[in-house]
């Protein structure tokens, strides 16, 4: 399936690679050169490409793209869900997945890949087997390591996570503070016309744990609330069927991070859009300038403060400056990207924050046609904004009592304001 | 020692030189060094083959990382140094027989990952050694080796193909993604393979690893085109199939009847139960957090389900959409396929495909493409609204192509076509050259279908010649004006002379065109042009370009009558100015859907290597009983295997329990079988349970009256069936009384749990995986002490949970008590749960579901020991009524009641004392050996009919 792995950074210089049948030259990243030359943001790349010989499957990540080389058919998606498992990993063990922190551990990283994947066929996946296997760099590992002169990565006991019927738990688990933490977390996509009408809005949660649980812990996970879900999918530990009759979430957890399921809330539910916007840009044809207002406010909130409020707004190319005042946050613009930053904060009752002034434009080009799209970010604590509520975990087959606690969050997703 | 330096410091001599020395040193930690530089060098594509004679002598290192990163080394340099690689190959075939299973499976591992061809003997042997191992996870080493092998040298197909036969035969989950995925790069065409491991892949499904689930998943796809037949092919099910299948059960029966006459005549469409398997199991896997997974079913359902239930992936592709762009990106391309064939199904999802400003430009195009599938004359308002505000956004490309997509909608819909055309006439005065540009090339599109009306735009675009400069637009205007030059015959003249000036600095495509509208002119109204086309040609004679001096040299033989070329200039006007179709804008996505969706080739629309095609439905359905599995009992060592390992987690009976799926959830086709009253859809099960009921028969011909009630209770059945609609299989099944008894224990009176007969309530087979025996425990209940304990065994064979195992409906006769079992929750696969039920007389009928079964206890285990010494059996004997009958035997002393042995003095007599649990009544029994291997049986019991069962009981033991 997947012949070889390169890893590429966006100046394009090859700074890994992996080859899990015959090697293939890495003279093959032209093509993926080529392609970059070609689109206007790496994000354009297209994900595959057909080479004479081979076919490159890449996704673009942290900075990096994960080229993989591919000689017959398999499901494209086998492969983009494979390489962001690994990113994910990586992510998991060096704490965030850039150039530099994959080659301050290239040998972990090579034995990782060395486990991932068996004859380009994904082998042990899971984090919780892989880190029986090898143990992710601390800082005390590596003190240790620099003294010594180096200590083994690889784990001494061989792993039977693998083989048993629950592979992404590791065995013998043990913890003196026994906790499990969820987080609801929501995110608004939505878009509102120049009118501040709703085009589209949805509700995407997901529930994010941290369960560090001794032993082989069964839990439970009902809501008040189930029927707001409308389409789920799950983590694999969670018990479909429970699921169907019941509307429980039942599951061994894995251990640590990880996340439980996601959810999009029914559609037949009004969305609260909890901000609203005005906005007022104008480009004048004479004079090579334009106008620039902006007001928000807080709408539905349900007794919560809005905060992190930011608006961006990607301008047109003609836009040299802007000459804004605003009465809350900061505003800043870039001339190089043509980005516009608005940095509330918090939104608070009393006072309405606006943003206004002058943009300058090129002299003597047209009057751009284009109406910039305000994009909004914003985070409410302690709320669900689709309403969902846990309602109760219990747990089974530990004697224990563990510590539970549920944090609610609404984000905005994709919140974009047409003008 | 020295302390490691890094190496960038030093050149690559040095350097080897020092990491020789670390390599040969003693020291585990200065030889990981060495390998940790080693293997960072590999990553970084820097050469160190020169290294290999130092580093494969570590293959045998005690440290466990050195000895890890060494195969890594090994792996990626054997290839190249084949000989010196020969010398690891003995570490590695130590390691196959390692006592640790996870070293065999290392071992194995790399050992097929050395791409050295003179072991591909060893390899080989390795892999079907390891193909048998006790360990699935080294199995699943053996399926991993499989393609290793294969492309190292493809003699060896047949051999392997053995190997894969064997290993899809396990039955472990973690074994069947691997060997799965081993039969599609070796031997994929041979789907005859696959037949009986079909419904064991299908329920296994949900427990394998999700990489594993996605090729089974795909390889099913292509083996149901083989097998069933195209459900969507018939229209019944659209019509007063759906509604009668649909409907609830209150409805009258009368519309039923009548549905099902109306299914009788039309030659009704029956789905096969291993198709419907196939999509039930399935279906849960749509809520898998891994996309391949989602796209892999979603496919599936695509290529084989009937029309009616494929909506369901609808929803769980929009889910995906919120994924990574390159997931958004693949999925799009899919969704644009399906638009295509199923419009319906993604309609109430128009708004996920919006479009947001920050989407990449990729993104953008594909969700644009859907949008344009999914419009038609209900939502197009919405839709052109939206595009309005796309028309607007800051990337052209993206602009262009929602250019293209009005002129596609305008086409498909005629409602909108003016509006359509109004705005791209509008787009017409932009700004920016690409929009105008893309305008014209559209509105000429559209011009084509109505050309007549449109005169005024085509005015309106021949002034646009003056400033746009987009070869394409120019090259469009051209032909716009020249094909309609007789509706705008004042302004054409005046376009060619325009076009004439600056022939020399346009484009070619530009410049074919003005050749055409030069030769068109002519034609039509040669006074003004004549001299301007003479021109015109006169310049493209002498241009750099061949095509140009081609065509100019082809039109002027064409229009220009010479005495050379009669012939065909009297035609030039027809061949010019034909009525020329107007084109059909087409979605670059139809007819994709030949390929697989979700297949690399799909997305490339071009075949891939490897690729296998999708193939059509057959015409007729082929015989479906190769995938009934044969009758065979697992071997002692099987079955330990499977309690071991096989206990899939989260999967329950569900998958296995197809029968109680009430026809109200499952497909419409399901149960056309049991309304039409026989069961027959049922095919596989069904047949396999008859079988089992006769096997029954035969072995149980003692008691008439037994079978009666058999049989009664099967007429039963087949009466209730098709009443609940339900589609159950009744086993009725009676326990023959085959009694091999066991030597009495000393201590008889003290209750025995020594060897004691099982019997058997529901054969594995007939059970579907089920297996329950019952035995008499013989041990006194407390509860109550009139009644008789029986331990029923369950053992679930299956690689499901089974659930709620419970007793139904006991149908006990008058008289008869049963003391419930607690219902077993849930029956982990492999596993053995025991119970005890009770029951105080002869005859007890469980009724489980679905399975009916009977327990028949012999009349034997309905007796209870007393202890009695010699004297008071004889006293006692006097009193009762007896039964008595000579037999002949081997040996006497054989129990086969729960008696308990009264002591006596003759060596040719046995006496045996109990009474029964109900009513306390003693029976007695003595034996006396005979000469001539006879022997006489007494039986005393005030119970006549106990007395006679007993004595006809014993007499058939000992006579065996």
């Amino acid at each position: 399936m997947i012949h070889s792995l390169f890893l590429v950074s966006t100046a394009g210089h090859i700074f890994l690679e992996k080859h899990w049948k015959s090697v293939i030259s890495r003279s093959v990243c032209d093509y993926l050169f080529e392609a970059q030359g070609k689109a206007s943001a790496p994000e354009n790349v297209p994900p595959v490409i057909a080479t004479p010989h081979h076919y490159l499957i890449s996704v673009y990540r942290d900075r990096i793209f994960f080229v993989a080389v591919i000689q017959t058919e398999v499901p494209p998606l086998f492969v983009i869900e494979f390489l962001h498992r690994v990113a994910e990993t990586f992510q998991d063990y060096f704490g965030e997945c850039s150039e530099a922190s994959i080659k301050d551990n290239v040998v972990i990283v090579y034995e990782l890949l060395e486990e991932m994947l068996d004859n380009g066929f994904p082998l042990a996946t899971e984090a919780n087997i892989l880190k029986e296997m090898i143990k992710p760099p601390t800082i005390l590992r590596s003190v240790v390591n620099t003294i010594t002169g180096g200590s083994s990565n690889v784990g001494g006991t061989l792993p039977t996570g693998q083989l048993s019927n629950i592979p992404w738990r590791r065995t013998g688990v043990k913890y003196t503070n026994n906790e499990a933490y969820f987080d609801v977390v929501e995110e608004i996509d939505a878009i509102l016309d120049k009118s501040g009408t709703v085009v589209f809005a949805e509700i995407q949660g997901v529930i994010d744990a941290c369960v560090k649980l001794s032993g082989m812990p069964d839990l439970t996970l009902s809501f008040v609330n189930p029927r707001l879900l409308d389409d789920v999918s799950f983590h694999p530990c969670v018990r479909f069927k429970r699921w169907e009759a019941e509307r429980v979430l039942s599951f061994i957890p894995p251990d640590g991070n990880f996340r439980l399921m996601s959810y999009h809330v029914n559609a037949q539910n009004l969305v609260a859009i909890p901000v609203y916007v005005k906005q007022n840009v104008s480009f004048f044809e004479t004079g090579s300038s334009g106008r620039l207002d902006i007001t928000v406010g807080p709408k539905q909130t349900m007794g919560k403060t809005i905060e992190d409020v930011v608006i961006t707004v990607h301008m047109p190319k003609v836009v040299l400056n802007a000459n804004l005042t605003t009465n809350q946050g900061t505003s800043t613009y870039d001339p190089v990207t043509k980005v516009l930053v608005w940095d509330i904060g918090k939104l608070n009752q009393q006072k309405v924050p606006n943003l206004k002034g002058s943009l300058s434009l090129q002299s003597g080009a047209p009057r751009p046609d284009e109406n910039p799209t305000l994009n909004i970010d914003l985070r409410i604590q302690q709320l669900a904004i689709s309403g969902l509520k846990v309602n109760r975990l219990n747990m089974f087959g530990e004697k224990y009592k563990p510590f539970k606690g549920v944090k609610y969050v609404t984000k905005a997703g994709k919140f974009q304001v047409r003008t | 020692t020295k302390t490691p330096r890094p190496w960038s410091i030093f050149g690559y001599f040095e350097l080897d030189i020092e990491l020789h020395e670390m390599l040969d040193s003693n020291k585990d930690s200065l030889k990981l060094e060495a390998m940790k530089r080693i293997v960072a060098m590999i990553a970084r594509g820097k050469n160190a083959s020169d290294l290999f004679p130092a580093v494969v002598k570590n293959v045998a290192c005690k440290n466990i990382e050195v000895k890890k990163l060494v195969y890594v080394y090994l792996v990626r340099y054997a290839e190249e140094q084949q000989d010196l690689a020969l010398l690891s190959i003995s570490t590695f075939q130590r390691g196959l027989k390692d006592p640790n299973q996870l070293i065999r499976a290392s071992a194995l591992r790399v050992l097929s990952s050395i791409r050295v061809t003179i072991i591909v003997p060893i390899m080989m042997l390795a892999i079907k050694e390891a193909a048998s191992d006790m360990s699935p996870y080294v199995r699943k080493t053996a399926a991993h080796a499989i393609p290793k092998l294969y492309s190292l040298d493809p003699d060896q197909k047949d051999q392997l193909i053995e190997v894969i036969e064997k290993l899809l035969a396990d039955k472990t989950t973690l074994v069947a993604g691997s060997v799965v995925m081993a039969f599609e790069e070796v031997c994929p065409e041979r789907i005859d393979l696959i037949h009986k491991n079909y419904r064991k892949l299908c329920n296994l499904l949900i427990d394998v690893e999700e990489w594993g689930q996605v090729v089974i998943i795909n390889m099913l796809t292509r083996y149901a085109r083989t097998q069933f037949l195209n459900p969507n092919e018939s229209l019944l099910e659209e019509g007063g199939e759906k509604t009668f299948y649909g409907s609830d059960e209150e409805e009258g029966k009368e519309d039923k009847v009548e549905a099902a006459a109306l299914v009788v005549k039309r030659k009704p469409y029956v789905m096969d139960p291993d198709h419907r398997l196939l999509l039930r199991n399935t279906k849960p896997l749509l809520q898998s957090r891994n996309a391949a997974v989602v796209m892999a079913v979603a496919q599936l359902y695509f290529h084989l389900a009937p029309k009616a239930e494929v909506g369901v992936i609808a929803k769980a592709l929009v889910r995906l959409m919120r994924s990574h762009s390159e997931v958004q990106y693949v999925v799009l391309q899919n969704v644009a396929t399906m638009t295509i064939k199923r419009r319906g199904m993604f309609e109430p999802y128009l708004k996920s495909f919006y479009i947001r400003s920050t989407d990449p430009t990729q993104i953008k195009v594909l969700k644009l493409e859907v949008l344009t599938n999914l419009a038609n004359e209900t939502n197009i308002s919405t839709i052109l609204r939206e595009f309005q505000t796309y028309i607007k956004s800051m990337d052209k490309d993206f602009v262009a192509a929602t250019i293209q997509a009005i002129g596609r909608c305008a086409t498909n819909i005629g409602e909108v076509r003016d509006t359509c055309l109004n705005g791209l006439v509008q787009l017409l005065s932009n700004r920016d050259e690409l929009v105008v540009a893309e305008s014209v090339v559209v509105i000429k599109k559209l011009l084509q279908m109505q050309p007549e009306k449109h005169s005024d735009i085509i005015k309106h675009m021949a002034k646009l010649t003056d400033n746009i400069q987009v070869p394409m637009a120019r090259a469009s205007i051209l032909w716009l004006i020249g094909e309609y030059c007789e509706h705008v015959p004042k302004i054409a003249p005046d376009v060619l002379r325009k076009m004439a000036k600056s022939f020399t600095n346009e484009e070619d495509i530009v410049k074919l065109q003005i050749l055409n509208l030069a030769a068109k002119l002519y034609l039509t109204n040669s006074k003004q042009t004549k001299l301007l086309t003479q021109y015109v040609l006169n310049l493209a004679k002498y241009d750099q370009n061949y095509d140009i001096r081609d065509r100019a040299r082809f039109i002027r033989q064409l229009i220009v009558p010479t005495d050379k070329s009669g012939a065909l200039s009297k035609y030039a006007k027809k061949l010019f100015l034909a009525l020329k179709p107007a084109p059909v804008l087409e979605s670059p996505f139809k007819d994709r859907d030949h390929f697989q969706l979700g297949s690399l080739s799909h997305l490339l629309n071009a075949k891939a290597g490897g690729y296998q095609e999708l193939p059509d439905w057959p015409e007729s359905a082929p015989d479906p009983s190769v995938r009934n599995v044969e009758v065979k009992y697992p071997t002692s060592r099987e079955k330990r295997k499977e309690k071991k390992v096989e206990k899939p987690f989260y999967s329950d009976s569900e998958g296995e329990s197809g029968p109680t799926e009430s026809p109200v959830n499952s497909s419409p086709d399901s149960d056309t079988g049991s309304g039409s009253g026989s069961g027959s859809d049922s095919g596989s099960e069904d047949s396999g349970s008859e079988s089992g009921s006769e096997e029954s028969e035969g072995e149980s011909d003692s008691e008439k009256d037994e079978k009666d009630k058999r049989k009664s209770g099967k007429k039963k059945a087949k009466k209730t069936a098709p009443e609940m609609k339900k589609w159950r299989i009744y086993v009725s099944f009676c326990v023959a009384l085959l009694l091999k008894c066991s030597f009495p224990s000393p201590q008889a009176a003290s209750p025995t749990c020594g060897p004691l007969k099982t019997y058997e309530l529901l054969h594995r087979i007939t059970g579907e995986g089920l297996a329950v025996t019952y035995c008499f425990s013989r041990r006194p209940f407390t509860g109550d002490p009139h009644m008789v304990s029986v331990q029923i065994q369950f053992t679930n064979n299956t690689e499901v949970e089974a659930r709620s195992l419970r007793v139904l409906e006991p149908k006990l006769q008058s008289g008869m008590r049963i003391a419930e079992f607690p219902e077993i929750d849930v029956l982990p696969p492999g596993e053995i749960s025991t119970v005890h039920g009770l029951f105080n007389k002869l005859i007890n009928c469980f009724s489980f579901t679905p399975f009916f079964v009977t327990i028949q206890p012999p009349v034997g285990e309905l007796m209870m020991p007393i202890f009695m010494t010699e004297n008071e059996f004889k006293k006692e004997q006097g009193e009762l009524g007896t039964r008595q009958a000579p037999v002949f035997m081997g040996l006497a002393a054989k129990v086969l009641a729960n008696l308990s042995r009264v002591p006596c003095g003759s060596a040719m007599e046995c006496r045996f004392a109990g009474k029964t649990v109900t009513s306390g009544s003693l029976v007695l029994v003595t034996v006396v050996t005979k000469e001539e291997r006879a022997a006489q049986v007494t039986v005393n019991c005030e119970k006549m009919l106990i007395g006679t069962m007993l004595v006809k009981d014993i007499l058939q033991a000992l006579s065996q």
